[in-house]
């Protein structure tokens, strides 16, 4: 069979010896994953479903910044916002990333007791940013911002109420790997576990630092 | 019950210094689901080989009531004033024609292939992910369902297959059947979403020792660009249908024109999910004809790597071209001309990869397979479709063109032509693979002949209709207007529904091909002598799909275990010094032992269920909705609890190699 084109000339014998380790069949799940590119599938995939979480939030800002001035003769941005209150829970959300970040850390130290606090303390400063927004939506709705008021109103409470939605996951993720922490219930590599939740929490974050600069911080 | 106890000496838990992972009550009602044989074997599996059959078997059915719904809109449209079908019904039928077609046929079919095959092409035993691929599996399933329920209950969505809202809101769609549609949709989207991230991993993560990216089959390469495409598409869809969810739920008013709302917006959120979705419905078929064109041309596939980045540059530039769909929408000359041009560049690499094959060809021992012609019959039709493809870039004549039968002709010719053809060569080509027996090929003659002399029929004309201003959507036609002579409406009509009959008779005969071939003898292992990895073991394969991970070398591994370079000078001369039988029992001869798979679970499934009940709780009543979240709740805590692979007392009889460390894949 003749062949002039992208072949390579010389191929190696197919059936040489594999190096020993290389190819022995096994794994050695938890100790150094075999991947080929040298992350792990779990991490890999997390930052993947993250990147596709970038879109999502991008559909739903692109819609609020559509609509932010469309509310008609109704009550907008302006009469509403309470720029120093939103402020403080933005901050609160922000110390629950650093909070996270020592979760992480006392994770790959193997301190228990450490990830397990900062992990609960995470969620309590999410629960209080959450808290924050109950309230923040019931003021809003006494003065005559209902979910069907406006453009402008739907599409606030839509993306506000998206990201809230994460959060709460969030929280719950958080309190779900205390309880499997103290059970000793978690399943593969603990640190790389806690990692991965703080993945999504400091997404949500970030989420929120964008959502909180054109949505509050910009004069409409 | 100690039933999902980890071995004890399986390094992870020595790695992370947490002793055993002990089993306790509220996870251990259940024992695992073990069983090789019976519908439980199926149900509750993680093996990516019986996902991808599930996937393929699922789909098939859906094409075939797609094609009923088809059939039906071309014997409406048969006559003047048809009166088979009213408006009503009539709109009903192509939006869910199209549906069908779209996100359950062509879509699921190439995750069919890409689940069955991406592992073995590139040496995996498994997704990266087993769980989350029976997840998917099952969400696509049951979406499925969900959308076709619509029919039954009260009526199906009824406003095209991109939806436009506000045309899609309340007073205009007043049954449930739009909101079938959209939380249908987003189940299938949770399906792909999910599917997409599974499988980037595995392609990226799971390769055997030597397998580069650039030594990836063709088809790996695809399939891989095109989950990069639904990782980024899908969630932009997701949130236009959450808009027109609330919008038609909860009364928000995204779309409500009269409060100041922009039409627009559903357009570019749909579109912008919409162009690419068009690249994610063809790359897979342009993967599977790579394959097919060298093998049958005997031949490596010319310029492998144009092929690789035209496919890549498609995914890329297909997100920048959607809003070709909206020229007729009043965009302003500055977005069209750029829109234009850039729909003029995309041709580019498409182009390319024409070329490509056809240069595949040039020179080569053609072997006039069915699977080779399906390949050919892509590369035909779908180059016809890519011209009138070229036509709607140019906006002044996009502008006739739009909502015209002429769309429907092109977008007919890239998607059958194009997506479908390329899907039944990967049938046919991968069918002794999958099954261990062949295909009849006289049937898949007829199979191929029929499905190509009715598409030309069916589509052909519809040009001719498109441009004598017939427009698409219309339930009837009238003879008055219907012209003269050579472009009567009629006579084109009748000749497109008569072709829709012979396709669909085409269609059928794959599957009394399927019937007739099902007790053909074994088929040979290499039956096609082929070239890339996943021939490197039986057919069908084994649960653990390599005796031994194979070391790949080169691009075409199997090809060059088989022959050898003998030429001189420069000179490539190949001859065989194997057999592919021989190849395979060499592998079998130095089998691995203690491989372990990841062990099948019911959590998938329940979890997808629970998906299903939320969605008919959103439509009917919140306590639904409550006993499907509390079931899918529960489903992801089991799951969450769950270690990947069961105990080895859990089998029945006990697994043999009881205690050593086990092939897991990932803790999922």
């Amino acid at each position: 069979m003749s062949d002039t084109t992208t072949e390579p000339p010389v191929m190696p014998e197919p059936e040489t010896e594999i190096p020993a380790g290389y190819d022995d069949g096994q794994d050695h799940i938890g100790l150094a994953h075999h991947t080929t590119t040298g992350l792990s599938n779990t991490k890999l995939a997390m930052w993947l479903f993250l990147g596709s979480e970038c879109l999502l939030f991008g559909g739903l800002i692109s819609t609020y910044m559509l609509y932010r001035n469309r509310q008609g003769d109704a009550i907008g941005p302006d009469q509403l916002w309470d720029i120093p209150f939103t402020s403080a829970t933005s901050f609160i959300l922000l110390m629950s990333s650093l909070t996270m970040v020592l979760a992480v850390s006392a994770a790959k130290r193997k301190d228990e007791r450490g990830t397990r606090l900062w992990l609960t303390v995470t969620a309590l400063l999410g629960g209080l940013f959450l808290a924050g927004q109950v309230y923040e939506f019931t003021v809003f709705y006494r003065e005559g911002l209902g979910y069907t008021t406006s453009l402008f109103s739907s599409s606030f409470y839509t993306l506000t109420g998206f990201h809230g939605v994460h959060v709460a996951v969030g929280i719950i993720m958080l309190l779900s790997l205390v309880g499997m922490l103290a059970k000793g219930r978690i399943v593969g590599d603990k640190a790389e576990t806690v990692e991965m939740v703080g993945l999504y929490w400091h997404f949500v974050d970030v989420v929120w630092i964008v959502i909180f600069t054109l949505v509050y911080l910009i004069p409409a | 019950m100690a039933i999902i106890e980890r071995p004890t000496d399986s390094p992870a838990l020595a790695g992370a210094g947490a002793g055993v992972v002990t089993p306790s009550s509220s996870y251990g009602y259940f024992r695992r689901p073990v069983q090789s044989t019976g519908w439980k074997s199926w149900a509750f599996t993680v093996d990516h080989k019986k996902i991808g059959i599930m996937y393929g078997v699922v789909a098939m059915l859906f094409f075939f009531v797609g094609g009923f719904e088809a059939l039906l809109i071309r014997a409406q449209l048969a006559q003047p004033d048809g009166t088979i079908l009213s408006a009503d019904k009539y709109n009903q039928m192509f939006t869910m024609h199209a549906t069908t077609m779209v996100f359950l046929f062509v879509m699921p079919m190439a995750s069919a292939f890409a689940n069955y095959m991406m592992p073995l092409q590139i040496g995996a035993r498994d997704v990266a992910f087993p769980r989350l691929n029976a997840l998917s599996l099952w969400t696509f399933v049951f979406g499925g369902i969900f959308i076709n329920s619509s029919w039954f209950l009260g009526g199906a969505a009824d406003g095209g297959w991109f939806m436009y809202a506000p045309n899609s809101s309340v007073p205009f769609s007043p049954t449930n059947g739009v909101d079938f549609w959209t939380l249908g949709l987003l189940m299938t989207g949770v399906a792909s979403q999910v599917g997409a991230i599974n499988l980037i991993v595995t392609a990226l993560n799971m390769r055997a020792p030597g397998m580069t990216l650039m030594r990836m089959p063709i088809f790996t390469w695809m399939a891989l660009v095109v989950q990069f495409l639904l990782l980024f598409a899908i969630p932009i869809i997701t949130v236009a249908l959450f808009l027109l969810l609330f919008q038609r739920n909860f009364d928000a008013t995204f779309f409500s024109v009269a409060d100041g709302a922009d039409p627009l917006l559903w357009q570019h959120l749909f579109w912008l999910f919409g162009h690419p979705e068009v690249y994610i419905i063809v790359l897979p078929a342009f993967g599977i004809i790579s394959e097919v064109l060298p093998t049958f041309a005997r031949k490596p596939l010319f310029g492998y790597p144009f092929v690789v980045f035209s496919g890549a540059a498609i995914g890329l530039v297909g997100f920048g071209v959607w809003a070709h769909h909206m020229f007729a929408a009043g965009l302003g000359p500055i977005s069209v001309a750029v829109f234009s041009v850039a729909t003029m560049a995309i041709a580019v690499p498409t182009g390319v990869k024409i070329i490509n094959w056809t240069l595949t060809l040039w020179g080569g021992k053609l072997w006039f397979s069915t699977a080779m012609l399906f390949a050919i019959g892509l590369i035909v039709q779908f180059t016809i479709g890519g011209l009138s493809g070229v036509t709607h870039a140019v906006a002044p004549s996009d502008t006739q063109q739009t909502d015209t039968y002429y769309i429907v002709a092109h977008f007919h010719y890239v998607i059958f032509g194009g997506a479908v053809l390329g899907l039944f060569a990967g049938i046919y080509y991968w069918w002794p693979k999958v099954f261990g027996k062949m295909l009849n090929e006289t049937w898949g003659r007829w199979n191929f002949w029929l499905m190509i002399i009715g598409m030309n029929l069916t589509f052909g004309p519809m040009h001719i209709i498109g441009l004598q201003g017939q427009p698409r959507r219309m339930y009837v036609w009238t003879e008055s207007r219907a012209g003269e002579g050579f472009f009567n409406l009629g006579m084109w009509n009748l000749v497109s529904t008569i072709g829709s009959l012979i396709l669909g008779i085409g269609a059928v005969l794959f599957l009394v091909n399927v019937w007739v071939s099902r007790k053909n003898p074994p088929a040979p292992a290499d039956p096609w002598d082929a070239r890339s990895l996943e021939w490197i073991t039986t057919s069908p394969p084994k649960e653990h799909n390599f005796d031994r991970i194979p070391t790949v070398h080169a691009l075409d591994e199997f090809f060059h275990r088989k022959y050898e370079d003998v030429g001189e000078d420069g000179r490539h001369d190949y001859k065989q010094v194997r057999t592919g039988e021989q190849v395979i029992e060499n592998e079998e001869a130095n089998a691995e032992a203690h491989i372990h798979l990841p062990s099948p679970s019911y959590w998938p499934i329940i979890l997808a269920f629970g998906v299903l009940v939320i969605s008919y709780g959103v439509i009917y009543s919140t306590l639904l909705l409550a006993a499907g979240a509390a079931i899918a709740v529960l489903a992801l805590f089991g799951w969450a609890l769950e270690p990947p692979t069961a105990d080895d007392s859990e089998f029945e009889p006990p697994s043999s190699d009881g205690g050593q460390p086990s092939k897991e894949l990932a803790h999922v």
